[in-house]
C-alpha cells in the first residue's frame, strides 16, 4: 500500500534512471540523480536530529528545489516553500507561525535566510545535496512514516493580513495526483512547461506528474512571462507539449496577438485555472490550436489545489463562463444555500481525503474553515467551505458565480481585499481604507483617508504586500463614503474607479 | 513623453524615468508593470502595440518606449 509521494520517487528513479526529470536554463537533474540528492539531503537533516516537523525551503526556483523538497520528506518532515519574491514582512509573518528548527537555503538566498532564521539551523543545499547517505536511519524513519502525516505546508492570504499555513498530508496529494494523472492522460513524454512559483499550490500539476510518471518538468524563467513572442520561442525550443497554467499567463500571450505570429507548436494539453478564463481569449487559443485539449482546473489550496475539471467540449456564448465540471474521484462536492441545506445554487462545499488537515499552528481559522458537514448530524464529518458560489447547470455542470466575502481572483493568485486594508489601516495616519476589485480592468485599486500621501503609501505597500496584492491606483479622500447602513461604500467606490 | 512620463511615475514614483536605461534588465519593472503600460499606451495614445514589439529593448527606457509610440503612430 502506498503511504507516501517518495514511493513515486522510488519507482521513477528504478525505471527510468537517466531520464531529465526536471530542468531550467541552465541544469537539469536526471531521476536518478534527483533520488540520489533527496537521499543525501535527508540524511543531512536526520544527522542533526531534524525529524516529524516542518522544514522551510528558502531557494531559487530551480530544479534543485525539488531535490530539497524530496530531501525533507525523505527525513519525516514536511516541507514549505519560502521564495525572495514574497515581500519581506510576509516571510517574518510566516516564520513567526512556523517557528522552523530548519531552513534550507541556497547561495541566492543564504544571506536573507541569514537575518530571518534566528536559532533555526541553516543548511546550504549545495553543501548538503551530496553528502553521505544513512541509508538504515532513512528507512526506519520511512517505515514509522503514515499517510495522514503532512507532507508540505502551503502559505495563503488571510482577511487579517496574517497568513494561513495549509497543512497537507501524503494520503490527499497521493489521492489528488492518481486522479489529476488519469484525467489529464499525462505519461512519459509529457514535457511540462512550470509557470507558477513554487510555493503556490499550482506547481504541484506539474512537480507530482513528473515524479510518478516520468514526465519532464522545464523551469519557464519568469521575465519571459513580459514578452509573449519570446515565450512562445522558449516553449518550442524546448518542445513543450503540456501547460498548467494560470489564466492571465495564457491570456497574456492571447491577448497580443503572439498565437497568430508564431503558435506554440507542441501543445497538446492545455490545462488552466486559478480564474476565469474569458471566453473571447479562451476562442483566440482554440482557433489557433484547435487539436490542443483544454481543461479547466478548480480547487482552492484547502482541498490539495485542484478538486474538479472540466474538459472543454462546447463553444460558449461571451457573457457566459466556463464550467468548473465534475469533482475528481473520491471527492464530494456539493452546494449549500444560506440555510445550510442542499441546493442548485449555493457555497461550494467539499469532502473526501481533498480536505486538508487544517491551518498550520492556528486553531481558530481552521475550526471556522473545516467544519462538520451539516447535513450530517451522525458522526463527525469534516467540510471545507470554500467560500465560492457557484450554480448548478441544465447539464449538471458546477459554474462559478462570485465569492462569498470579499476575497478574488487576481493575476492566478488569491487575494482578500481585507489583508490589503487590514495592512494600509495599521499604517500611521490612516484613518481607514477600501480596496476595490475592477474586474474588466483586472486591478485592484485603494480607497483612503487620512494623513499620509498617496505616494507614500504606495512604496509602504510595495514593501509589505506580494506583488499581485499592491494596488494599481491609490486614491485619497476627505471622507470615506458610507452606505445608509453606516458601511464604506464598496460598490460606490467600485463604480468611481470604473468611470475613472 | 510627458504623458508616457507620466503613465511611468504612476507605476514606480521613486524611478528617474528620465535617465533610466535598464528598466527591464534590472529588473525595475514586472510583468505585472509591462499589461498596465501596454494597456495605458493603447488608451491614451490611441496605438495598438503589436506582439512583435513586446520585446524587452522597446521597454528598457522611456525613450525606447517613446519612439516605439512615434512609430506606431506613423503608421
Amino acid at each position: 500500500m502506498m503511504r507516501t509521494v517518495l514511493d513515486y520517487l522510488d519507482s521513477t528513479a528504478l525505471r527510468l534512471p537517466d531520464k531529465v526529470s526536471f530542468r531550467d536554463e541552465n541544469t537539469s537533474l536526471t531521476f536518478k540523480q534527483l533520488r540520489e540528492q533527496a537521499l543525501s539531503g535527508g540524511s543531512a537533516l536526520t544527522d542533526a536530529g531534524i525529524t516529524r516537523e516542518p522544514v522551510a525551503v528558502y531557494m531559487s526556483k530551480t530544479p534543485s528545489e525539488i531535490a530539497a523538497f524530496m530531501a525533507v520528506l525523505e527525513a519525516g518532515c514536511f516541507y514549505v516553500p519560502i521564495d525572495d519574491e514574497m515581500p519581506k514582512m510576509r516571510i517574518r509573518l510566516i516564520f513567526e507561525n512556523l517557528e522552523p528548527r530548519a531552513v534550507i537555503c541556497d547561495e541566492s538566498t543564504r544571506e536573507s535566510v541569514k537575518e530571518l532564521a534566528g536559532d533555526a539551523k541553516v543548511f546550504i543545499w549545495d553543501e548538503i545535496s551530496d553528502s553521505s547517505v544513512n541509508e538504515e536511519k532513512l528507512a526506519s524513519i520511512r517505515a514509522l512514516m503514515i499517510d495522514t502525516d503532512p507532507a508540505y505546508i502551503m502559505y495563503t492570504s488571510g482577511s487579517t493580513g496574517i497568513p494561513k499555513g495549509v497543512a497537507v498530508c501524503h494520503r490527499s496529494l497521493i489521492d489528488y495526483i492518481e486522479s489529476f494523472c488519469g484525467v489529464m492522460k499525462f505519461d512519459e513524454d509529457t514535457v511540462f512547461g512550470s509557470q507558477t512559483p513554487f510555493y503556490f499550490d499550482a506547481s504541484l500539476k506539474d512537480i507530482y506528474p513528473t515524479i510518478k510518471l516520468g514526465c519532464e518538468t522545464v523551469i519557464v524563467p519568469h521575465t519571459l512571462f513580459m514578452f509573449p513572442i519570446k515565450l512562445v520561442e522558449f516553449l518550442n525550443n524546448y518542445k513543450i507539449n503540456t501547460l498548467c497554467w494560470v489564466v492571465s499567463a495564457l491570456t497574456m500571450i492571447s491577448a497580443f496577438g503572439a498565437l497568430d505570429e508564431n503558435p506554440p507548436k507542441y501543445l497538446k494539453i492545455v490545462g488552466f485555472g486559478g480564474e476565469v478564463f474569458p471566453i473571447k481569449q479562451y476562442r483566440k487559443w482554440k482557433k489557433a490550436l484547435p487539436d490542443v485539449r483544454y481543461i479547466n482546473l478548480y480547487g482552492p489550496t484547502e482541498t490539495t489545489g485542484v478538486s474538479m475539471y472540466y474538459e472543454v467540449d462546447r463553444d460558449f456564448e461571451d457573457d457566459e463562463a466556463i464550467p468548473l465540471g465534475k469533482p475528481f474521484e473520491n471527492v464530494d462536492i456539493f452546494l449549500l444555500d444560506e440555510n445550510d441545506k442542499e441546493a442548485d445554487e449555493g457555497e461550494i462545499c467539499m469532502r473526501g481525503t481533498c480536505v486538508t488537515l487544517g491551518y498550520y499552528q492556528d486553531p481558530e481559522r481552521t475550526s471556522a474553515a473545516f467544519v462538520q458537514n451539516p447535513l450530517n448530524s451522525r458522526y463527525p464529518e469534516l467540510i471545507y467551505r470554500t467560500g465560492d458560489l457557484a450554480r448548478r447547470n441544465e447539464r449538471g455542470e458546477l459554474v462559478f458565480i462570485s465569492r462569498k466575502d470579499f476575497q478574488i481572483k487576481h493575476m492566478g493568485h488569491r487575494v482578500e481585499l481585507g489583508e490589503i486594508e487590514a495592512d494600509v489601516n495599521s499604517v500611521k495616519g490612516v484613518v481607514a481604507s477600501c480596496a476595490v476589485y475592477l474586474k474588466k480592468k483586472d486591478r485592484i485599486e485603494l480607497y483612503y483617508e487620512g494623513k499620509p500621501e498617496e505616494k507614500e503609501l504606495l512604496t509602504y505597500m510595495k514593501e509589505k504586500l506580494p506583488r499581485y496584492m499592491v494596488p494599481t491606483k491609490v486614491h485619497k479622500l476627505d471622507r470615506l463614503p458610507l452606505t445608509p447602513n453606516g458601511k464604506t461604500d464598496r460598490k460606490g467606490l467600485t463604480a468611481l474607479s470604473e468611470g475613472y | 513623453m510627458d504623458e508616457l512620463i507620466e503613465i511611468l511615475k504612476d507605476l514606480h514614483s521613486d524611478v528617474d524615468f528620465e535617465t533610466c536605461t535598464t528598466l527591464i534588465d534590472d529588473k525595475i519593472l514586472d510583468s505585472f508593470d509591462i499589461v498596465s503600460i501596454v494597456s495605458e499606451v493603447n488608451d491614451r495614445f490611441d496605438v495598438t502595440i503589436p506582439a512583435k514589439e513586446l520585446v524587452p529593448e522597446n521597454f528598457n527606457s522611456a525613450k525606447a518606449l517613446w519612439d516605439l509610440i512615434s512609430r506606431l503612430e506613423e503608421d
